[in-house]
């Protein structure tokens, strides 16, 4: 188990440093992870997490700055040295081997005595429901089977610095899906591991992890808590990438004394401190964020409510989703069943909820 | 009951003639001849079995088959090992891969008989390169006139042709397994011969199946080498079935007992590859317990 930190850490690949700011894969970043932690990092395709799992891992040595663990610089150690495990998005299994010497083969790599071997193999396997194939051979099993060896072949060592994982469950059927995340969490409650989860799925990210990290074209948009990315998303890119659907932006802007949002004046109180930074903010620039989960329907011209079309409603279950229009923008909120808005509606945008940035940037 | 269309066979009847004239039919002439004494062209007898009897005691031919089978089995040995190292040492990517494919896949170019023509002068003790050398460091080295030379010579030949198939075949095998595998096994602390035997070598399999079967069948038929470098000599040494069938058929025009033979030829090798094949298909799946 470890204290994991990255200081300065970038990555291009191929040999040299790029030019261009953008022709890193990995742009510079320092990031400090707590030892037993619950980590996930959380991006779309391609946006470099998963060579930043590598770097951590030792499989990709970064082209620049350290990676430390416990304080040791462990940069250009290998994965052996730096006794990591790591779980890959598709199931690796040793073909020729029984599922008890595909989860084995880790310990015995390291030369465990037989009876330790035995006990830790038998609890992992307890653990991932395997007890009872144990002895079938590893290659006729299913993909889910088979990623639930890889995934034990990554927890069987006890004595692990960190557990990767690279989207371990994407080809785990959805019913599965939710328990192995279920029982991960748990094992990360019985082993104290530092778990590191990466993946697509903002679902995935937020249930698993204590602190999601959130990437975008090769750097970190935002860490915090599941809670702070939810609430105060310090990026329109985390906006819209977590929740579903993601935050509403329409364009803001103060003139003559007022707040101006999708072109309606605005009146309503406004964090003074706020508004000074609002009314310094250059034309254009400036946009309103709020989830469609804090839209309430307000009475006709009340202050800080916002005029809108409604374009449809849809009944989803539990709510319903409203789209309307507002000036050139689409505003989606989360309504009530019982509201049934048509025509016109009013909705309520500015309040604790509302967030305001600057060039994609948060204000605060 | 479901209705019954008879047609339908008639969309199987071009693959039937296709397979008519390019394989039955000709193998129907041998069948017609092993039964029959050609004694002119316009005067034969039918003799039943009596040809494939008097093959199956044939002593020469038992000598021949025996070579045969020492022959193809070395063939294997030697180049099945050689070509997974080969194809383990060859860089994977740049322009050295490009480079060092080209190279390796140059033997496969090269016509039989040129081969035998190449080695032929390459192993004379008077002008050849590996000859003169041999018999500079004091090795009594000559093809013509001892066997073992002459069967080693051959065999050397055959491995020198036609190793890079099968490195080849390893080489585009080994590019077809996933990079996670390996990245797994670094983090699982596997050794270098881990890696081999347990990821490696299975994910081989396939390929290794096609590359046995094909230098079996290949080596079983083995004619234009020795031929070249010396007639199937010195004495019998390198006679291997091939040369054997066509001293019967062309040199001494026993059309009869050389059909017979053929058609036993041919169902040794289709024997042979039969149980190779089903032996390999179970090698590495049947239920083993390891570790």
């Amino acid at each position: 188990m470890a204290r994991i930190e990255l200081t300065d850490l970038a990555h291009a690949y191929g040999d040299t440093a790029p030019a261009s700011p953008d022709g890193w894969a990995l742009k510079p970043l320092t990031l400090e992870w707590e030892d037993g932690g619950a980590y996930a990092l959380l991006g779309p395709s391609g946006c470099g997490k998963t060579t930043l799992l590598n770097i951590i891992s030792g499989l990709v040595a970064p082209t620049r700055g350290r990676v430390l663990f416990d304080g040791r610089d462990v940069t250009r150690a290998t994965p052996q040295e730096r006794n990591i495990a790591q779980v890959f998005q598709f199931p690796v299994v040793y073909d020729t081997m029984t599922v008890r010497a595909n989860l084995a083969f880790p310990l015995r790599n390291r030369g465990l005595p037989d009876a330790q071997v035995r006990e830790r193999v038998g609890r992992i396997a307890e653990m991932l429901e395997l007890a009872a194939d144990l002895d079938r051979r590893a290659a006729g099993l299913t993909a889910d089977a088979k990623q639930k060896i890889s995934l034990g072949r990554g927890l069987v060592r006890s004595d692990v610095s960190a557990v990767l994982f690279d989207e371990p469950l994407t080809v785990i059927d959805p019913h599965l899906k939710w328990l192995l995340r279920r029982k991960l969490k748990q094992i990360h409650h019985e082993l104290k591991l530092t778990l590191v989860y990466v993946t697509h799925d903002q679902v995935e990210a937020l249930t698993f992890a204590d602190r999601v990290v959130v990437m975008s074209a090769g750097r970190i948009v935002q860490s915090g808590t599941p809670e702070e990315l939810f609430e105060r998303p310090t990026h329109e890119f985390v906006g819209h990438f977590i929740g579903s659907p993601g935050m509403n932006f329409l364009p803001a802007h103060w003139r003559d004394g007022r707040l101006w949002v999708a072109g309606q004046p605005m009146a309503g109180a406004l964090d003074a401190h706020l508004m000074e930074r609002i009314a310094a903010a250059p034309e254009g620039r400036l946009r309103l964020g709020i989830r469609p989960e804090y839209l309430r329907l307000a009475p006709a011209e009340q202050p800080g409510a916002l005029h809108v079309r409604v374009e449809h409603t849809q009944d989803v279950g539990t709510h319903r989703m409203m789209t309307a229009r507002a000036g050139d923008t689409l505003l989606r909120a989360r309504l009530p069943l019982d509201a049934a808005p048509a025509g016109e509606a009013w909705l309520a945008v500015l309040g604790p909820h509302a967030c305001f940035y600057l060039d994609a940037e948060l204000m605060r | 009951m479901k209705p019954v269309d008879q047609k339908a066979w008639l969309l199987v009847l071009p693959v039937v003639l296709c397979v008519a004239f390019s394989a039955v039919l000709p193998l129907m002439t041998i069948v017609n001849y092993s039964v029959q004494d050609i004694i002119s062209p316009d005067q034969r007898v039918f003799v039943g079995t009596e040809w494939f009897r008097s093959v199956l005691r044939d002593n020469d031919l038992h000598e021949a088959l025996l070579r045969q089978l020492v022959f193809s089995l070395a063939v294997l040995l030697v180049e099945i090992p050689l070509g997974i190292a080969l194809a383990l040492s060859m860089p994977a990517t740049g322009w050295r891969a490009s480079a060092v494919l080209v190279t390796v896949a140059l033997s496969l170019l090269i016509p039989w008989n040129v081969v035998g023509t190449i080695w032929q002068i390459y192993g004379r003790t008077d002008i050849g390169l590996l000859g003169v050398t041999l018999t500079t460091l004091g090795v009594d080295y000559n093809y013509t006139g001892s066997s073992v030379d002459a069967w080693v010579t051959v065999l050397v030949m055959d491995v020198w042709h036609w190793t890079p198939l099968v490195a080849l075949l390893c080489y585009a095998g080994l590019r077809a397994i996933p990079d996670a595998y390996y990245q797994a096994a670094r983090i699982d602390g596997a050794s270098r011969l881990a890696v081999f035997r347990y990821i490696q070598l299975p994910k081989l399999r396939g390929v290794l199946m096609i590359a046995v079967l094909l230098r079996f069948m290949d080596s079983f038929m083995i004619y234009t080498e020795p031929f070249v470098l010396t007639g199937g000599g010195p004495g019998n040494a390198t006679t291997f079935l091939s040369q054997y069938l066509t001293q019967k058929a062309v040199g001494q025009f026993d059309l009869g007992p050389a059909a017979a033979f053929s058609l036993v030829y041919f169902l040794i090798i289709l024997l042979l590859c039969f149980v190779l094949y089903n032996w390999m298909q179970r090698v590495g799946t049947g239920e083993r317990h390891d570790g």
